[in-house]
Parts: C-alpha cells; sequence; structure tokens
C-alpha cells in the first residue's frame, strides 16, 4: 500500500548561489577591459564645452593631458586659472619640459603621432590657452586637440 | 590508517571576494570616451618680421573680442551665420573680385584638374575671449568644412565623405577640400 509522505514544514528552498562568483567575475572583467585607469587626480574646475563636429581621440596611450581651469580648491590656490601637468599645478614655462618627458616616455617610432589633449575648462579666458599653444608650438608638439563633450544637435 | 579524502574548499565567501575587487574596479577606473576637435599647430615662424603676403581678398578675417562677439571682414555677425559664410567664401567663385582667387589643382589619382581656391580663413581672437566662444567658433569652421567635404565626395562618389572608406577617395577629397584655418600670432607673444 502506498503511503503519502507528510510534508513537515514547507520552507522555501535554498537558492543555489554557487554561480554568483561566476557572474560577478563577469561583471569584473567586463569592466576591467571597458574602462581606463584614472591616472591623475584633477585638481582644476572641468566643465568641457560643447560641439557637434568632434572626433574621438584613439590610441590613449599616445594622448598627454594637460588641464586647465579654476582649482577646484579655490581657498587654498585662489580662483585665477591653473594649468595642471600630471598631478601637479604648474606654469607656462614647464610645458617644455613636460612635453620632452612625455616623449621619452613612448617609444621612438610612435613619438610623432603624440597628441596633446587640452583639458580647458569653459570659463576660461583664452590668454593662458594661447600662452600654452604658443608654449606647445616652440617644443615641436603640433598635434592638439580642443577636449570637448559631444552635443546632439537638434533636428530642424 | 585509510586515506582520507581531501576536505572540499568552501566557496561561499568567493562571492565576496570577487565583489570586492569588482568595486575597486569601479571606483578606480573612468569610462569616458575623450572626444575633441583635432587640430594642427603651426610651426613657430622663424622671423617674425617678415609677413607672409596674401592677397586681402582671399583671407576671411575672423576676429573675436573679449566680449566674446564676433566680426568677420569688418562687419559684426552673429555665430550662427559663421558657417554659411565660410561655406561662401571658401567656394569655387571664378571672376569675382568679391570672393578669393581661383586656380587649378591637378590631382594625380583622378588625373584631372580641379578648380581650387586660395582663400584662408583667419582666426584671430583676443586674451579676454572665452574658451567657450573660441571652442564655438572652430566648431562652426569644422561645422562649415565638413559641410564642404560631404558635398564634394557626394559629387564625385556619391557617398557622404564621413562614409568614405577607402583611404584614396578619402586622401583625394582631402586635397580638393584642405581645412585652411589659420590662427594669427598672437600679438603680445610673437612680436614685441
Amino acid at each position: 500500500m502506498a503511503r503519502f509522505k507528510v510534508k513537515k514544514g514547507k520552507g522555501m528552498p535554498g537558492i543555489n548561489t554557487s554561480s554568483l562568483p561566476d557572474i560577478i567575475f563577469m561583471l569584473l572583467f567586463f569592466f576591467m577591459v571597458s574602462t581606463t585607469m584614472r591616472e591623475v587626480t584633477v585638481r582644476v574646475r572641468q566643465n568641457m564645452p560643447e560641439a557637434t563636429e568632434v572626433q574621438k581621440l584613439e590610441k590613449k596611450s599616445l594622448v598627454s593631458f594637460i588641464y586647465i581651469g579654476e582649482p577646484k580648491n579655490a581657498k587654498l590656490f585662489g580662483t585665477k586659472p591653473r594649468i595642471q601637468l600630471n598631478d601637479v599645478f604648474a606654469e607656462v614655462d614647464d610645458i617644455p619640459e613636460f612635453v620632452a618627458k612625455e616623449r621619452e616616455a613612448r617609444d621612438e617610432a610612435d613619438r610623432k603621432f603624440i597628441t596633446t589633449s587640452l583639458k580647458v575648462d569653459g570659463a576660461t579666458k583664452m590668454g593662458i590657452v594661447t600662452d600654452v599653444k604658443q608654449e606647445l608650438r616652440k617644443s615641436g608638439a603640433f598635434k592638439i586637440n580642443y577636449s570637448t563633450r559631444k552635443k546632439v544637435e537638434k533636428q530642424h | 590508517m585509510a586515506k582520507r579524502a581531501a576536505p572540499e574548499i568552501n566557496a561561499g565567501s568567493m562571492a565576496d571576494i570577487a565583489f570586492l575587487l569588482l568595486i575597486f574596479f569601479l571606483v578606480t577606473t573612468t569610462m569616458d570616451v575623450d572626444t575633441g576637435i583635432t587640430r594642427k599647430l603651426p610651426p613657430p615662424v622663424e622671423n617674425p618680421d617678415e609677413d607672409v603676403d596674401v592677397k586681402d581678398r582671399n583671407v576671411l578675417k575672423i576676429l573675436v573680442n573679449s566680449h566674446d562677439m564676433l566680426m568677420v571682414d569688418g562687419k559684426r555677425m552673429d555665430i550662427r551665420q559663421l558657417k554659411d559664410k565660410t561655406k561662401d567664401f571658401m567656394a569655387i567663385h571664378p571672376d569675382n573680385s568679391e570672393y578669393p582667387e581661383v586656380t587649378t589643382k591637378y590631382i594625380e589619382e583622378l588625373g584631372k584638374e580641379f578648380p581650387a581656391t586660395k582663400g584662408v580663413v583667419s582666426l584671430k581672437n583676443d586674451r579676454g575671449t572665452s574658451y567657450n566662444m573660441y571652442i564655438q567658433v572652430q566648431n562652426e569652421l569644422a561645422k562649415a568644412f565638413n559641410e564642404m567635404k560631404n558635398e564634394k565626395s557626394m559629387e564625385l562618389f556619391g557617398v557622404k565623405y564621413t562614409q568614405l572608406v577607402d583611404d584614396q577617395k578619402i586622401k583625394i577629397i582631402n586635397k580638393l577640400v584642405p581645412v585652411r584655418i589659420s590662427e594669427a600670432e598672437p600679438e603680445d607673444i610673437g612680436g614685441q
């Protein structure tokens, strides 16, 4: 005679979590591949202007950045726009040395493809930017890129 | 003594470790793509006193003052008109003394001569011009040249410039529509 098994304590069965690490690893690898390391802490305000005719910067390893803008910490550094090279504030005179160092760091074959990306805050006056451009010309870094955000153009 | 089976490693905390790594990468990396307007600076002038002689009619003079106002060829202009003005100026107008001179340019790849304008856009800004305005102007100029390239490409190959894949064709268009934006030597730096 068949006997019915009386179920005792009908609780929810525990969810199997053994594949959880795999899922998390997958996410981890996705982020590792699709993002880049933040190399410098930007100490100046960066509110980029918008433009429609932008190009993507290819080959990140061949790009060196110059940040210009008002210091974020106005109490300590004032409100005058400053130039930031790598992690420190710099003056216009420091640019040739910076360019030379950036060049040293690259392979000899790649040196002529180095682009200097100017990350300038939109509210900055052109005076300081012109000075930087003149220094770049003198030090032979002719390829520059004005960093801008992409504006979606309205259709009319 | 009988050999005991190796005890299983508890993998329960694996997820936590992976989470930790994941959060570390989320915090230390950025995802933003760098975009911008690429330009090439001219090499430094060897002899600042020597002026390159360019005919007046061949130059479209764009001035931006410290109040972010725009002056094109002596007249005030709204930024929205700048693109059309530039396109009009750089277009081919044979035998019209209002517009730049027209020459012919031999394109090897096509084995033909094409009319080419001698026009140059000269951009000059004040030290007090805001960077925002400067980028706006550069953007309008870039737009004008990109549209001209598109039109030329449509005319020759029936495809937009942005959709061209053949390097040869891209080269031809770049030769036919050269981006000629000259930035004036800043006066308080270049010359004394």
